[in-house]
């Protein structure tokens, strides 16, 4: 099977994000970046799925940056056979980012057999390139996928919906799925594999050799703004029985005059 | 001249972290109370090729360098320093037959660690003969086709599991260091008579023993070097050791720095966080400086390994100071939590009593200063 695994490079989950000079992203010279936790998940599956079916390959591909490819080596230390990047600004829209994966895939020569994304990216949380990607490609997809069984040439995938309940799919290959946490549990790269991964070849394109031009962006990003500091919490003392009445009677009047929820 | 680690390196230290606080952070608490070995942790780490790092790749290692395999100590310790003293152990009686043996011996000894996971022990301390360890008594007599060895040892850490000790005997006692010498005795070799696990301040997962050795047979092959030769490995084993020993106490260092950071930016006393104080500041000033000029030694000491250059006098510096260092930054961090960090509840009072073991073994501070002043005064 030609298995491709979509992967985006995210800042680290710990990084004290900074607008940039002039708006339009966040500031990234001192940032690190690790691959997207959902999109583990998606590595992590198509190395199963690699695993099970015998002369399978795994491509990784990415849009973004080209100063760091820890998400892309990362995928190759933990398995995958061969990795693509798209040179773009860190930035691009959801539509741009999936015409790219498009363009990319048709570059590898290879047609797919199944397509995996994480479900969303934790940076700008679009959730929206797998399934945009489906609809360009005109494949079969579902998203949020917590569940993964292979019958031949079809899958079996359960999607968690509203209250915990499961939603149970039969779909055809080639399919595009996004995975949700839960579906595995994704393998750490081994040290051998993170010295193996240096030799897997790594191809990288530009937009222009995907395919993607400036008029395709459909979402431009000008004013990034860190959220308003929360104001300091306030206190009241009831412990005073004599005072106890009051005090409740102005809190309520600030809940419901002042803060507007009751 | 260059501070920087690869790409690589960075890789595999993030991954080594990445396990560092998903798999040893979680259950270092865990197992430091109930004093039980980390069996489950120690797998998992062999499996992602963590440990045994000292394994060339040409009897299936990884080929890590020095700086390789202190980085990645560093990070194991930064989780548990007690369960990286297990990982560490094996590294320790790997070493010697890396330095000394034969092709055959390192086929015969080190490949099998490569292909299954197993464990491995260092038998050269004595009840009666530590830091003075030219005056081991454990003999090992020519038995014709064999080797006999009598003797007892003390302190062996991973004995209670070991598949593999080299362990470290006198072929006469009065050649005194010119008579050591170190045989590779298979685990479950009749006449090996293990001792109680030893009930510890910390490091308490790791499992340190006394061990006898009754009438035990080995195969002439099975001696590193030639008779006598034993002294010498165990020096230059040292070499490699010492800044790996040394990188535990960095890591540990590092990790009680990092929590007193961020406990400092927490506490509030007085109306403001107790990073506000100026005392608390000139603490995690000192602790910085301390856990930098640590590590820049711990690596320089890896490097001059790299290099083929001696380093013993850098090792025995990285040695004592990393490992003083740790004791005083992790003494002060549980200072700066106050009465939080004489808790258990919290993480630094485990890192203050782990940190005491790396001032004694392999090697105490003062027998490094004994080694450095030699250096020293002898130029
Ligand atoms: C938990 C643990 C694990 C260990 N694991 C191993 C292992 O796997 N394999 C192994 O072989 N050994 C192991 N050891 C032994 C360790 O290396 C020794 O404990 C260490 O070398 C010190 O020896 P000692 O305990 O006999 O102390 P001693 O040598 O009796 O030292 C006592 C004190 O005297 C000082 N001193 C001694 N001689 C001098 C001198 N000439 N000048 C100044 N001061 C001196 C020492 O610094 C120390 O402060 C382990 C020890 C411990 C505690
Ligand atoms: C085993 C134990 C028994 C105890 N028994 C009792 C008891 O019987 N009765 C009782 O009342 N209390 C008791 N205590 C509490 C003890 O007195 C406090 O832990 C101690 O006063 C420190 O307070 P704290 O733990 O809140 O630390 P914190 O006050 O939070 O201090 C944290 C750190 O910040 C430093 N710091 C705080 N303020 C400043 C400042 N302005 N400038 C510079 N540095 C500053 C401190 O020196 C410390 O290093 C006990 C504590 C322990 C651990």
């Amino acid at each position: 099977m030609n298995i491709f695994v979509c992967v985006k490079q995210v800042p680290d989950t710990e990084t004290k994000v900074q607008p940039n000079g002039d708006g339009t992203f966040i500031e990234t010279n001192a940032i690190k970046w690790i691959m997207n936790p959902y999109d583990e998940f998606a590595v992590e599956q198509a190395l199963l799925v690699k695993a099970a079916n015998a002369g399978s390959t795994v491509t990784v591909l990415r849009v973004g940056g080209v100063k760091d490819t820890e998400a892309l080596r990362t995928a190759m230390a933990m398995g995958a056979d061969e990795a693509i990047l798209v040179e773009a600004e860190d930035n691009l829209d959801s539509y741009s980012i999936a015409k790219a994966l498009k363009g990319a895939i048709e570059k590898s020569g290879k047609n797919p057999d199944l397509i995996l994304c994480g479900k969303q990216a934790i940076d700008d949380d679009c959730l929206q390139v797998p399934q945009v990607l489906a609809e360009m490609i005109s494949l079969p997809s579902v998203a949020v996928i917590v569940g993964f069984e292979q019958n031949g040439e079809s899958v079996t995938v359960k999607r968690e919906i509203e209250g915990g309940a499961l939603e149970v799919y039969e779909l055809n290959t080639p399919c595009i799925l996004a995975t949700n946490k839960g579906i595995n549990t994704p393998r750490y790269a081994s040290l051998p594999g993170i010295m193996k991964a240096k030799r897997k070849p790594l191809q990288q394109l530009s937009l222009a050799d995907v395919g993607v031009e400036a008029g395709d962006r459909r979402v431009v990003y000008s004013n990034f703004q860190l959220p308003p500091e929360k104001p300091a919490g306030k206190k009241f003392d009831a412990t005073d029985e004599a005072n106890e009445a009051s005090v409740v009677a102005e809190v309520v009047g600030l809940l419901r005059n002042e803060a507007k929820v009751i | 001249m260059n501070f920087e680690l690869s790409i690589e390196q960075k890789e595999m230290k993030d991954m080594a972290m990445k396990f560092s606080r998903n798999e040893l952070i979680p259950v270092a608490q865990k197992y430091d109370e109930e004093g039980t070995f980390p069996m489950e942790e120690f797998k998992k780490a062999w499996e992602l090729g963590l440990v045994n790092t000292c394994i060339p790749a040409e009897y299936g290692g990884a080929g890590f360098s020095e700086t390789d395999a202190v980085m990645i100590g560093e990070t194991l310790a930064y989780g548990c320093m007690g369960i990286n003293t297990s990982f560490m152990a094996n590294d320790l009686a790997l070493l010697p037959i890396k330095i000394a043996g034969t092709h055959e011996q390192k086929e015969k000894f080190l490949k099998p660690f490569t292909e299954e996971f197993k464990i491995a022990s260092f038998c050269l301390t004595e009840p009666g003969n530590g830091s003075d360890a030219a005056g081991i008594k454990t003999s090992i007599k020519d038995g014709g086709d064999h080797w006999i060895i009598n003797g007892e040892k003390m302190w062996i850490t991973n004995a209670g599991y070991a598949d593999q000790f080299v362990v470290y005997g006198t072929i006469d006692p009065t050649l005194k260091h010119k008579g050591i010498s170190a045989v590779v005795v298979p685990g479950g070799t009749e006449g090996i008579i293990l001792g109680k696990k030893e009930d510890k301040m910390g490091h308490r997962s790791s499992d340190t023993r006394g061990i006898r050795f009754e009438n035990v047979k080995v195969p002439k092959e099975n001696m590193l070097g030639a008779p006598g030769e034993g002294w010498l490995i165990a020096m230059k084993t040292l070499d490699y050791s010492r800044p790996l020993v040394a990188s535990a106490a960095l890591g540990g260092a590092q990790r009680a720095l990092d929590e007193s950071v961020k406990y400092a930016k927490e506490r509030k006393q007085f109306g403001v966080e107790i990073a506000k104080h100026q005392a608390i500041q000139f603490m995690i000033a000192d602790m910085s400086m301390k856990v930098e000029a640590s590590r820049l030694l711990v690596y320089k000491a890896a490097w001059l390994v790299d290099e083929g250059q001696r380093n013993t006098e850098i090792a025995s510096y990285a040695k004592a100071f990393a490992s003083d260092s740790c004791m005083q930054i992790t003494t002060d961090a549980v200072q700066l939590f106050g009465g939080y960090g004489y808790s258990k509840e919290y993480p630094v009072e485990k890192l203050m009593r782990d940190a005491k073991l790396i001032q004694i073994y392999e090697g105490t501070s003062q027998i490094q200063r004994l080694v450095i002043a030699r250096e020293v005064l002898k130029k």
